[in-house]
């Protein structure tokens, strides 16, 4: 049977990836960040996950609003990143997991989620970043993946609750899954931030606490507010906690324990957060 | 098409994204979604006017991009996702475009978010930058 090695949650913001590119790792502005990922590359080569199940969103890369799907699975044999728009180099591709998509697909499904399947589905900076920062100069990566899009793009977003859910369900689908591939689960993005409007800049480190003290514990803690009371505490652009509460989920209902955490503020607009759970 | 978020007490200072903001700047933020591409990117360059026009942008769009006005495209229904993308063709990073929102200088603005780092609540951080730049400013 599989075995979930643990999770491994972070920040994406596309400034990181210029960080990497021009080696800045340890300048002053960013080095309190990257120092926080020695504790992530230890465990990773502790527990040498060879699949990721990834909670991320797209940011009008691969989605358009033509059609905005609330939940979006990969089902490709292969995923490429591609031109943002703002001349980063384009990264690495991530080699699919077609068979476990596809059991995750049918478990779903039949759990009753309403899923969108992909079998092409470009991935941005939100996916990339975290494994350039995992898994550093590596020439291929070393885990396939299957990744999962939640829209927090355009509103009606998924509630909390509701990505709590899904997560559970990939657990479920997990549980029934006969291979023996060791499992990671990431979810990226956030913490709280604001790029738009007039409250642009803004952070809420007290929120942010607030989500990290209770994510390993009592997850179903971050699930008691609307997304407008979300967007309200941790900005338009921390609603991506959403992925997080979502790959928590996905560690299943059994105690997990955190073991690593890094918190610094800003990298970017952005209060950057780092954090390891495994299985207690 | 109001759905019941907008019956919700507003965030100041925040415009949420929702179903009637997506449709009033589809078409906005079609031409932001192009700029993926390095020659449309380019093409926006060499003749603006025109590849507003292809896109079909509605007056208050356009004068918005015509100004640089990044509050003026979120309020023709732009989403910050897509607008980045019209921002990195003029080089700016989201502390460039923070800056613009809210007034401040880019120095005062990346201010802001340090003293937020150095324990200031953003209510502090930001009135402390909101009087810099009435007496700076």
């Amino acid at each position: 049977m599989a075995e979930i090695v643990g999770a491994y949650f972070t920040s994406h913001v596309p400034a990181i990836g210029g960080a990497i590119h021009k080696g800045l790792q340890q300048e002053p502005y960013w080095k309190p960040f990257f120092d926080g990922f020695h504790k992530v590359h230890e465990w990773l080569a502790q527990v040498k996950p060879d699949v990721a199940i990834v909670f991320n969103n797209d940011h009008g890369l691969n989605f358009f609003l033509d059609k905005m799907p609330t939940f979006a699975v990969g089902a490709a044999a292969e995923y490429h990143n591609a031109d943002e728009g703002w001349g980063l180099p384009i990264y690495k591709p991530f080699a699919g997991h077609t068979e476990l998509s596809w059991h995750i697909i049918n478990s779903l499904v039949e759990d009753e989620f309403d899923i969108t399947t992909c079998q092409k589905m470009l991935v941005d900076h939100a996916l990339s970043i975290p494994f350039e920062l995992a898994w550093p100069d590596v020439e291929a990566w070393p885990v396939k993946i299957v990744p999962f899009a939640i829209n927090t793009v355009q509103h009606p977003l998924p509630s909390a609750k509701r990505c709590l859910a899904l997560g559970q369900a990939v657990n479920r689908a997990l549980q029934s899954w006969t291979g023996d591939e060791r499992i990671v689960i990431i979810g990226t993005g956030g913490l709280s931030h604001q790029l738009d409007g007039e409250r642009a800049g803004f952070i809420n480190r007290d929120y942010d606490t607030f989500c990290m003290d209770n994510l390993s514990v009592d997850p179903a803690a971050l699930t008691k507010d609307s997304i407008h009371e979300m967007v309200r505490k941790a900005g338009t652009q921390g609603v991506e906690v959403l992925n997080w509460i979502a790959a928590r989920g996905a560690l299943g209902e059994a105690p997990v324990q955190e073991i690593h955490r890094n918190y610094h503020i800003p990298i970017s607009n952005t209060a950057a957060a780092t954090m390891l759970m495994e299985p207690a | 098409m109001s759905g019941p978020q907008n019956a919700m007490p507003p965030i100041p200072g925040t415009h949420l994204f929702d179903g009637d903001a997506a449709a009033k700047g589809f078409e906005l933020n079609a031409m932001c979604y192009s700029f993926n591409d390095a020659a449309n990117r380019q093409a926006f360059l060499d003749d603006e006017e025109a590849y507003c026009a292809k896109f079909h942008l509605t007056p208050q769009q356009r004068e918005a991009v015509a100004q640089r006005s990044v509050l003026g495209m979120i309020a023709a229904g732009g989403n910050i996702y897509y607008l980045a993308k019209l921002a990195g063709i003029f080089g700016l990073n989201v502390q460039d475009v923070g800056s613009m929102q809210t007034g401040a200088s880019v120095d005062d603005f990346k201010a802001m978010l340090f003293a937020q780092g150095a324990g200031q609540s953003y209510e502090e951080a930001h009135g402390a930058m909101i009087q810099k730049e009435k007496v700076h400013g």
